[in-house]
């Protein structure tokens, strides 16, 4: 077994820029790999489900070019995983052209780059489901049927190390990898060192968030992790941070229903006795992490489809009667509704979001009102129709100005109009696909292909 | 004293598409253990305090490693569904503050 040290500069690639100072610490502390995340599922079903990335290209072609800048001049590889925020096809492809686009600039090169796409379209599982494939929901979702691939616009499948490894041991310098297993990309680097499953899932799982694992709070900082056999190392590059076992188990826990188990495809790896020691001021090494393989080998499946056009409006209210009588004006306007456009639910639907009263936690709001000195309320309507969302959107708000209420004084207006014009708002998806499907070789779901970049 | 007096951290983020987690750590082992052993965090007052039923509780664990205690509750839709309005979860934790812990 070799000992490896990986760097990785930021927990999301692209979402707000890499912090270039302990970057650069990373880099002279002698790494073997540069890896770096790029995905997320906390930004919503749009982005998936619409083909768009959440992050803006400026601040991802600024963390690519200088990791690839670092890359190219320590002569290690590169790994980034789920590119561009989804890790569809459109993303693997706009990150190789940022690749290309980077070395032409700085006359980088020959490198070998591997594509790895991670798409699958939605025939390919339907036709998976017909010839007897469960698609099994995972944490309480029930099972996917033809009704669920129905709703769905696109899926992407989340590898794990093994079409990532591969790419390696042929040559890649730079992988740009579609939707990956967080933990997988810095896992890969390790397997192909002859590390166990244990070390090499636990250093990508305490790593996938760079310096989210050391304290204080910082994002976008440089760590380094390191697996030589005795443990796997996590070391804080800004001066001001630090490695605690505090720091590296409070990270176990953060996203996760459980702080105990992480699941890959082909099983899943246990921290329940993980032992975390400070062994330097900014390094802590975790030992006692087993990794419990499965009999079967499941792929996760990431789904999204549309459900229906958006628009918006806005409005605050001011006078205390109003707000201490809000659900009867809401009503009122709601009622309203119906009257012209019929039963809410039935093409279309409204929600009033009371900012000021319950629009954060709505049902699960446990304090009783306060009555509060003003209160913003964001109309939001769907509907299969855009137009249709706009006409129904700028009643649904006008009707709160308007609103019938039995002793109110100010009768030439009941609400303050921010501006009376209706917002467009994205058209509203929905998660669809929160799934596994079982496959017999973990790669027979991804798609590889290699280039040569530069002179 | 209230939770929020002994508790470095109180947060609330997505676990997922379809569960926001809640994390709950002490500033000390002294703090994490009055936590712990008072027993006023646990998986029925977690639902009780947001009106929820206990089956959607799906994960109540205390982590020693990171003097935490850490819960788990399945949303009713997933997140940036139709009327969402906190599509991260990260805005759910504030009534955690004011638990009594004797």
């Amino acid at each position: 077994m070799k000992p490896v040290r990986i760097i990785t500069p930021t927990g999301h690639l692209g979402t707000t820029p890499l912090e270039k100072a302990s970057f650069e610490r990373g880099c002279a502390a002698s790494p073997d790999f540069i890896v770096a995340d790029s995905g997320s599922a906390d930004i919503g079903p749009y982005p998936l489900g619409a083909d768009k990335a959440a992050s803006d290209e400026v601040w991802q072609r600024h963390d690519i070019e200088a990791m690839l800048l670092a890359a190219r001049r320590l002569g290690i590889p590169l790994i980034l995983g789920s590119a561009s925020d989804t890790g569809t096809d459109r993303g693997v492809d706009q990150y190789v052209r940022l690749v290309r686009e980077i070395a032409a600039e700085h006359r980088l090169g020959p490198f070998r780059l591997a594509a790895i796409y991670s798409e699958i379209p939605v025939d390919e599982i339907r036709r998976r489901f017909k010839d007897g494939a469960t698609i099994r929901g995972l944490n309480g979702r029930p099972d996917a049927d033809a009704t669920t691939l129905d709703r769905t616009d696109r899926i992407v499948a989340v590898m794990g190390a093994e079409p990532i490894r591969d790419v390696l041991e042929a040559g890649a310098e730079v992988v740009i990898a579609g939707r990956s297993s967080d933990c997988a990309i810095f896992a890969a680097p390790l397997l192909n060192a002859g590390h166990s499953l244990a070390d090499a899932f636990f250093c990508g799982k305490a790593m996938e968030c760079a310096s989210f694992c050391g304290e204080p709070f910082m994002g976008k900082e440089t760590i380094l992790g390191r697996a030589d056999g005795t443990g796997v190392y996590l070391t804080a590059m800004h001066p001001d941070q630090r490695c605690t076992p505090a720091s590296v188990a409070s990270h176990a826990m953060y996203e996760r229903l459980n702080p105990f188990r992480e699941y890959v495809p082909g099983g899943y790896l246990d921290m329940t006795h993980c032992h975390y020691e400070q062994v330097d001021d900014k390094t802590t090494r975790v030992t006692g992490q087993t990794f419990v393989p499965s009999p079967t080998t499941w792929i996760k499946l990431e789904g999204s489809g549309k459900v229906a056009e958006r628009a918006l409006f806005i409005v605050g209210i001011r006078d205390p009667y109003t707000i201490a009588n809000l659900d009867r004006a809401i009503g009122w306007a709601k009622s309203k509704l119906t009257e012209r456009f019929g039963p809410l639910g039935q093409g279309y639907d409204v929600y009033y979001h009371v900012y000021g009263r319950d629009a954060v936690m709505q049902a699960m709001e446990p304090t009783p009102a306060r009555a509060p000195l003003e209160v913003g309320i964001v109309v939001e309507v769907v509907c299969d129709d855009a137009a249709r969302a706009e006409t129904i959107c700028h009643i649904a708000g006008k009707n709160l100005f308007y609103a019938r209420l039995p002793d109110v004084k100010g009768t030439a207006g009941t609400a303050a109009i921010m501006s009376d014009e209706v917002l467009h708002a994205r058209p509203a998806y929905e998660w669809t696909l929160n799934h596994v499907i079982e496959v017999a070789d973990p790669r027979e779901l991804f798609r590889t292909r290699f280039e040569t970049i530069g002179a | 004293m209230k939770l929020v007096d002994l508790a470095s951290t109180i947060r609330s983020k997505n676990a997922g598409v379809d569960h926001i987690t809640f994390d709950v750590i002490c500033r000390d082992r002294k703090n994490f253990e009055r936590v712990r052993d008072s027993g006023a965090l646990n998986r029925g007052a977690v639902a009780h305090l947001f009106g929820i039923e206990e089956s959607r509780v799906t994960d109540f664990v205390v982590f020693e490693p990171a003097n935490a205690i850490k819960f788990t509750i399945r949303r009713l839709r997933p997140s940036g569904g139709l009327g969402e309005s906190d599509l991260f979860g990260s805005q759910q934790y504030a009534p955690l503050f004011d638990i009594e812990i004797p």
